[in-house]
């Protein structure tokens, strides 16, 4: 698994699209914190005033994790992997790693930057992280932004084409899941179920109405992205690569 | 007209257009159905703006046709093959923006008259008749939004030339950048009200005074300051800005 | 060695490989003929496990490709030189390779120089010209020193130099005990490369054995007969078991060699004008063979249908 881990790790770091992908998400979301902190007035700024900007790199995460797969099928380098290493679940398992601890490392720096960042900008004491909720809201990113990328390999190697995985894997979060909200009745209960909006409630609180607790939410986020990986692994040993 | 033509036949003769069109008239028309087959008329009784509910849907979906309907041709490098048959780029690509656009009109007049009509079959004891302008632009509108948004999404295809990277601008703007930037103090209202896509909004959201009208009773209302028509000129000037600089871009690059 | 046995491939409804069983054997080049779309790219896919047969079974020295322990130690193969990551450069593409496969950093600067591609190692594959990709291909094809080696149309839009070049490099390979495997729509390309050939068509085996046989085999006698009785005496001819077909205001005689269709000649007392042995060439013998299997073909060699079809319903 080392093995495979370190091609991965260098297929990954040999094109360009993660160094793009993880300067745009850091850019964003540490710049939007600066925009925030900058225009801020009444009251002092607080520890979920710094991650504002936390949907931004996580889109772009999505995007960055999904081309990983993606382009490997674009380009048929794919054939010349599974050539090297026959044993495609591992293939997969070892590309899902490295692009979630990417993810992972994206999201940490990002949390962190946008926190130092507004805390530079105005540093109260409501700017300090002290309690486990604040822990989660900042910390607690780099965890949502791995898992996410976990799905965003699954449905990129389920779908193989960059533009149909990349607006699946946007419109999703952005759209259907809020969407799913206006259903009368039961578009609440379908809502709190989506996973997406269960990972957001682990990194900002869960709400009184929430069905789970922080760290149920993320273990059913989780879930939800194993789900898909075993779902592509089985359907990408199946086919004719 | 020639070249209207030929952008219509290449448009046609590969399989995303048909794909993209039956997935956003599925996504409008079933959520529409969806909405009225669960609306209740003790807490909101299903109006004409309420049909529209699956709009957004089919506005992404729209984009995402007219991006790969440039980007494709990048792709496979038939831009190439394009530009040999007909060297002047900007007729080419004002041909190309035209034909989409007509086709996302199609697309939205059939999405936002199917809801209304799913909508009316569903709950036929409802009043569905549209009367007022204000439920013309709600129905009516959305072919005209979705044109010229595929117009903007022709031109960042354009100037981005990489389907990944064209669709996740389009899309992360569209749903992301656009509400998050109401999260930046003081000045985040007032950005918002400027930006594009709200601003196009307003032609089919925008009641005369959105503030009196419940969440339930279609989109989320538009709070750009302009009137409805003014409004959507601006968006279109603003589609056409944008296609302006992709042509004078592709006219400078190599093909 | 590589064995096929009843190799088949199905794609939806369209046969791409139908029952299709060979061997390669070590130390020489052995060609894959066959018409373009005769089902060479899909079977190597499936020597290699990145397609499943349908039905059938192939394997290398015994195993199946996906058993195989780090199978670049094993089998090299370059099957589409655009296989790679336009923005990753030469030498990141063999890097990540032998980094799946535990080879030593050294072995990749060996085989850019191997294949002379060492002053463009850091420049991105996407600018490559073809000649370039291709040697890249083959870089990455020798770089765990395999036994086995498969090439899929390996020359295939490369100038003169580099045809010359991949032909030498297969004998030397071949000469050094591996098995290669490379497979071509060329005859002539593979009369100079290959020692042993594979021929398919339309899916389907059309023959196996050396280059020579092939020949043979194929531009079988047949013999130009000119007479001013050439009607009788085809009537003769076809009593005595032979094929006849029309060329011009001569025959054309199949199944039969010069001496036996002079000495009926004799015998009926027919004069002949001409009698002359014809030896085919290898285009000729390929497209004999292969022609009814052509899956595209132009409405000029369609007009050789019915000849080559009666001559492949003889054989079988």
């Amino acid at each position: 698994m080392t093995t495979l881990l370190a091609t991965e790790r260098i297929k990954l770091f040999t094109t360009r699209s993660p160094w793009w992908s993880a300067f745009l998400a850091l850019g964003l979301t540490i710049g939007f914190a600066a925009l925030v902190g900058l225009n801020h007035n009444g009251g002092p700024l607080t520890v979920e005033h710094s991650q504002f900007g936390m949907q931004f790199g996580l889109m772009v995460v999505s995007v960055m994790a999904a081309l990983a797969i993606t382009t490997e099928y674009r380009f048929a380098t794919i054939r010349a992997t599974f050539q090297a290493v026959p044993k495609r679940t591992s293939v997969l398992v070892a590309k899902t790693a490295v692009v979630a601890v990417l993810a992972a490392v994206i999201g940490e720096v990002a949390a962190f930057g946008s926190w130092v960042t507004t805390y530079a900008i105005d540093g109260g004491p409501e700017m300090a992280i002290t309690t486990g909720a604040d822990w989660r809201m900042v910390a607690g990113v780099g965890l949502v932004y791995a898992i996410a990328s976990v799905i965003s390999v699954a449905v990129g190697t389920l779908v193989r084409q960059s533009a149909g995985a990349i607006s699946i894997l946007l419109i999703w979060p952005l759209l259907v899941e809020n969407l799913v909200q206006l259903i009368p009745g039961i578009g609440d209960d379908i809502h709190d179920w989506m996973p997406f909006t269960v990972a957001g409630r682990f990194l900002n609180g869960t709400g009184p109405d929430a069905p789970m607790g922080p760290w149920a939410s993320l273990a059913y986020f989780a879930g939800v992205a194993a789900v898909l990986l075993v779902a592509s692994l089985v359907v990408a040993n199946k086919r004719d690569a | 007209m020639t070249l209207l033509a030929v952008e219509r036949i290449k448009l046609f003769t590969t399989r995303s257009p048909w794909w993209c069109t039956l997935i956003a008239l599925v996504l409008t028309i079933g959520f529409g159905a969806l909405m009225a087959g669960t609306s209740d008329e003790a807490i909101a009784p299903l109006n004409v703006a309420a049909t529209q509910f699956g709009y957004g849907f089919g506005l992404v979906v729209v984009m995402v046709m007219a991006t790969l309907a440039i980007t494709t041709e990048y792709r496979f490098s038939t831009i190439r093959a394009t530009f040999l048959a007909v060297p002047n780029r900007p007729s080419t690509l004002v041909a190309k923006a035209t034909v989409v656009a007509v086709l996302a009109a199609v697309v939205g007049e059939i999405a936002a008259f199917g809801s209304w009509g799913i909508a009316g079959a569903i709950k036929p004891n409802v009043d569905l008749a549209i009367n007022t302008a204000y439920e013309w632009r709600a129905v009516a509108g959305v072919g005209l939004v979705y044109a010229l948004s595929a117009v903007v999404a022709v031109a960042v295809g354009v100037l981005i030339r990489h389907s990944a990277g064209a669709i996740a601008v389009l899309l992360i703007w569209n749903q992301l950048v656009e509400p998050l930037v109401q999260l930046i103090p003081r000045v985040g209202d007032d950005i918002h009200k400027w930006m594009p896509f709200n601003i196009a909004n307003k032609l089919v959201t925008g009641n005369p005074d959105p503030t009196t009208r419940d969440v339930l009773q279609g989109p989320p209302p538009s709070d750009a300051v302009l009137g409805p028509w003014p409004a959507i000129g601006v968006f279109a000037a603003f589609a056409a800005v944008l296609l302006g600089i992709a042509i004078v871009v592709a006219n400078r690059r190599d093909a | 060695m590589i064995e096929a046995t009843g190799l088949t491939k199905h794609y939806g409804r369209t046969v791409a490989v139908d029952n299709l069983s060979f061997t390669v054997s070590e130390g020489k080049v052995t060609g894959f003929l066959g018409p373009n779309g005769a089902g060479k790219s899909t079977t190597m896919r499936m020597i290699l496990g990145l397609d499943r047969p349908t039905a059938g079974d192939v394997r290398i020295d015994g195993q199946h490709y996906w058993d195989l322990h780090q199978p670049l130690r094993t089998v090299g193969a370059l099957l589409d030189a655009k296989w790679v990551h336009p923005n990753r450069s030469a030498r990141a593409h063999l890097r990540w390779l032998a980094a799946a496969t535990k080879l030593p950093k050294r072995r990749i600067d060996e085989v850019l120089d191997l294949v002379g591609l060492t002053a463009v190692a850091d420049k991105n594959a996407g600018g490559f010209s073809l000649g370039m990709s291709q040697r890249l291909g083959i870089a990455a094809a020798l770089l765990g020193d395999p036994k086995v080696l498969l090439f899929d149309e390996p020359v295939n839009g490369l100038d003169p130099e580099g045809i010359l070049w991949i032909r030498k490099f297969m004998h030397k390979l071949a000469d050094e005990g591996r098995t290669v495997f490379v497979s071509s729509h060329l005859l002539s390309e593979m009369a100079q490369t290959a020692q042993d050939l594979v021929v398919i068509g339309r899916g389907k085996l059309i023959h196996q054995g050396t280059v020579d046989e092939f020949i043979a085999h194929a531009t079988e006698s047949t013999v130009l007969v000119r007479s001013p009785e050439l009607e009788k005496l085809g009537e003769y001819l076809l009593a005595a078991g032979a094929g006849i077909s029309d060329d011009g205001d001569a025959l054309r005689v199949s199944g039969m060699d010069s001496p036996a269709i002079g000495e009926l000649a004799a015998a009926r007392q027919i004069t002949l004008h001409e009698l002359s042995p014809q030896v085919g060439s290898l285009e000729q013998a390929f497209i004999q063979l292969t022609g009814d299997s052509v899956e595209y073909r132009t409405v000029e060699t369609g007009r050789l249908a019915p000849d080559v079809a009666a001559s492949q319903e003889e054989r079988a």
